[in-house]
């Protein structure tokens, strides 16, 4: 069905013309599902854009062809790709709360699609929406009809746009990541979703992500890339077993699943050591945070309890809205609980509001490393000073002291100093992970809050940032809180784990006891969503 | 701009230039704007203010731009009028900056009941004619330059302060500005350090259309005959005396003030796009 051969695309950039896509070709049959994998900058989303004729400013297809259905894409003239973009390909976006129009009722965005395309008339819109909603198991489409994005969680959103991506019954379906920033459960039920409509339709599938455990579940074909070029392809299982390029195999490593160790995600990695716990360090007891909201008080926790022993790993594990990063900047003293309290080695961290905590000497001890690395660097700072804050306020350092501190804990993460001098958006998403734990690390605190570290990483940068985490714990005695929404992550890194839901806690122990025998319906559910092996 | 490499962001000015011949041409008409400012009295070739027996001459080689009807040379009081008129809108434009970026600082950052006060506050203002508003700041407070500046700071400092209050509610609760907080900085350096530098390159764009309207708004009052008072020389008064001649055919008393003034307005408004691609370290390479 879609025949792409020699494809080479390139960008008109200031440095110059760089070559994103250098001459890949593919094939793919009606009904089949293909999974393009690698990490971000490998030219997957940029072959699948050059499909659809989307290239950002500057880009173009410098030589190759794209055939579908018998029409070059790449020659084809305006009108034409017009009338193919929706009816004929469609595409599912990454962010599903970007792609949909924030201030239209879903049920018209559908509408507007359906009508562009003289799929529907005024009169049937309505009902061909709704029906196109609720193939999308949307439940009580009607009323759903009427929704604002705003008003539908993650999960929802991405339904949505793969109603919007499906009501013109294309042929060919790009899913570009469709499940990345979502939760494990979620994505999950998204990928299923997406693979049932496309057996029923005999829609072919082109899955976009830097996942090679869902690329896995999902596809029936399998293509890896690496800086615009195919290394590796074949089926699934024949590829985890006879890989033979090493950027595969490194990829194949990388991804965890159940039972999986820690250093067996990295090549060279050696087994951390079991660490034997000391006194409570931090004791959360009965903490509840409600805030006022329209329609009467929210409680975003209701009664957290839990301690975490000096030098251990305490894993915080639920979905989106469980309140796990608010018990966690509560914890960093971002923000205030309703009521309750924590006890920092004995003592009430309570005693001094949020507001006023930046000039408690306990400040240094608690430190944060931030889910999304790229938000949480100034964008006007280098990654010297970004590094170099809390030790202005905090270290008691002079400037010559600070410097030295600075290029320690550099090392200490694995940051090239010649990357010191440059500003966030110049550096990678590990070079920024990176600078995000140096800047927590540097005031040398007993406590690290780690909120999804990982979150936004690939996974084998994903990998060799967890056994840094690991060694780092180790070397430097630290305590971690990990917040995650993996359990997979969690169970590699972490001693002990808390299940929460909905502001409670589902369940409580020790991490191989939970993962072994879950006493939970939800933690069932967790480890149901966890990644199986490649075999 | 506190960059550890002053070499950067040199070059990266100097990248900005060549990038846009557009804004090239801005900073280079601006330039002459300032030499003319700093140095018009010594660079003409008549004493402004001197009259002389050859009056309402046409131009001519002598008299490029021709003159008034007291034997004035319009050239040269065209020239000396620069620097009144820059310090006029420089001074106005530097006072609703700072204004304007505290008051919002407070409304984006704390909210609540400050951001209800200075918000309506600042509505109140807007909700004026401004030039109106203008005209009747400098009748009540007295007619002279410095209360001009004054009152076309007070019109413009709610522009100012919008927009840094878009900025600073945006990004209150970004991840580096609790990563601030966690480094112990209190709420008030979170927000003069880290959060309002960042609102720096859409506010460079308003810096340089308002720039262009203090001008006009300076001109704008003289030429109703508040603010600067004859025989000084200055664009708005030199348009407005000589509109009367028009009719009469002297057309050079109004044409050449009037010009130097939109050439004056058209650099700042040019300059904007290339001033926010300056301050805004994303377009650093």
């Amino acid at each position: 069905m879609l025949k792409i051969r020699d494809l080479c695309v390139q960008f008109e950039t200031r440095n110059g013309r760089v070559d994103a896509v250098r001459g890949i070709s593919l094939d793919l049959a009606r009904g089949e599902t293909l999974g393009i994998v690698g990490e971000s900058g490998s030219g997957k989303s940029v072959t699948a854009f050059s499909m659809l004729r989307i290239l950002d400013e500057g880009g173009e297809i410098a030589s190759g062809s794209l055939t579908y259905g018998g029409i070059d894409l790449a020659q084809a003239d305006d009108a034409a790709m017009n009338d193919i973009r929706g009816r004929e390909i469609s595409m599912i976006f990454q962010n599903p709360r970007a792609a949909l129009n924030p201030i239209r009722k879903i049920g018209h965005q559908i509408e507007d699609v359906l009508r562009q395309h003289a799929q529907a008339t005024a009169q049937d819109a309505r009902d061909k929406a709704i029906a196109a909603l609720e193939e999308v198991e949307i439940k009580d489409a009607a009323a759903r009809y009427h929704a604002y994005p705003f008003e539908l969680s993650g999960g929802m959103c991405q339904r949505v746009v793969i109603a919007l991506a499906l009501a013109c019954h294309p042929q060919l379906l790009i899913a570009d990541e469709p499940t990345t920033g979502l939760d494990v459960t979620t994505q999950k039920t998204v990928m299923d979703l997406i693979q049932a409509l496309a057996r029923s339709r005999k829609m072919g599938v082109i899955l976009i992500t830097h996942d090679l455990g869902l690329a896995g579940s999902y596809c029936d074909q399998l293509v890896v890339m690496k800086d615009g070029e195919i290394v590796e392809k074949g089926k699934p299982d024949a590829l985890a077993r006879t890989a033979t390029h090493g950027y595969t195999k490194r990829l194949l490593a990388a991804t965890p699943h159940k039972g999986k160790k820690l250093h067996e995600l990295v090549f060279d990695g050696t087994a951390h050591p079991i660490l034997a716990q000391g006194d409570v360090l931090l004791s959360v007891q009965d903490v509840t945070k409600t805030y006022a909201g329209k329609s009467g008080p929210v409680h975003a926790l209701r009664g957290i309890s839990f301690d975490l022993h000096k030098g251990g790993c305490l894993g915080l594990v639920g979905e989106s809205g469980s309140g796990k990063s608010t018990v966690s900047s509560i914890i960093a003293r971002l923000q205030d609980a309703s009521t309750g309290e924590v006890k920092y080695a004995g003592s009430s961290l309570f005693d001094v509001p949020a507001a006023k905590f930046a000039k408690d000497p306990r400040r240094s001890k608690i430190q944060m490393v931030f889910q999304d690395a790229s938000d949480s660097l100034n964008p006007r700072h280098n990654a010297a000073q970004c590094i170099e804050e809390p030790l202005r306020h905090l270290g008691g350092l002079g400037r010559r002291g600070r410097q030295d501190r600075v290029n320690e804990i550099a090392g200490l993460v694995g940051l090239p100093t010649s990357l010191l001098s440059r500003l966030p958006h110049q550096l990678s998403g590990g070079q920024k992970a990176r600078v995000g734990i140096a800047r927590a690390l540097a005031v040398e605190p007993e406590l690290l809050i780690l909120d999804e570290p990982t979150a936004a990483l690939d996974v084998s940068i994903q990998a060799i940032v967890l056994n840094l985490l690991a060694d780092l714990r180790r070397r430097l005695n630290l305590t971690y809180l990990f917040v995650s929404h993996d359990l997979a992550v969690v169970q590699m890194l972490c001693d002990n784990v808390v299940v929460m839901r909905t502001g409670q806690i589902e369940e409580v122990g020790p991490t191989t006891d939970v993962l072994a025998s879950p006493h939970s319906v939800y933690t069932q559910q967790l480890l149901d969503a966890m990644p199986t092996p490649m075999s | 701009m506190s960059t550890a490499a002053p070499q950067s962001f040199v070059s990266h000015v100097s990248y900005v230039l060549r990038q846009n011949p557009v804004t090239m041409i801005a900073f280079a008409m601006l330039g002459a704007l300032i030499i003319c400012a700093v140095f018009g009295p010594s660079l003409v070739p008549y004493d402004p203010l001197a009259s002389s027996d050859q009056i309402l001459q046409p131009p001519n080689a002598s008299h490029w731009f021709g003159t008034d009807h007291l034997g004035r040379d319009v050239f040269s009081r065209v020239i000396v009028a620069t620097r009144l008129d820059m310090v006029i809108s420089i001074g106005a434009v530097a006072l609703s900056f700072v204004a304007g970026s505290i008051l919002g600082c407070i409304a984006g950052y704390w909210g609540g009941w400050f951001d209800s006060i200075i918000s309506r506050g600042l509505d109140m203002i807007m909700a004026f004619p401004l030039f109106v508003l203008a005209m009747g700041i400098v009748a009540a407070l007295g007619n002279t330059v410095e209360n001009v500046i004054y009152a076309t700071a007070v019109i413009n400092t709610p522009f100012y302060a919008r927009v840094v209050r878009a900025e600073v509610n945006i990004r209150r609760d970004a991840g580096f500005v609790q990563a601030a907080k966690l480094a112990g900085n209190s709420d008030l350096r979170v927000v003069a350090l880290h959060i309002f530098p960042n609102a720096l390159p859409p506010m460079m764009v308003q810096v340089s259309l308002n720039m262009g309207w203090a001008v006009l708004n300076a001109a704008g009052l003289s030429f109703i005959g508040l603010g600067v008072r004859p025989p000084t020389p200055e664009w708005g008064i030199m348009v407005a005396e000589g509109a009367n001649y028009i009719i009469s055919g002297e057309w050079w008393l109004a044409v050449f003030p009037g010009l130097w003034l939109m050439l004056a307005v058209f650099t700042f408004n040019l300059l904007g796009d290339g001033l926010r691609d300056m301050v805004d370290p994303r377009q650093r390479r």
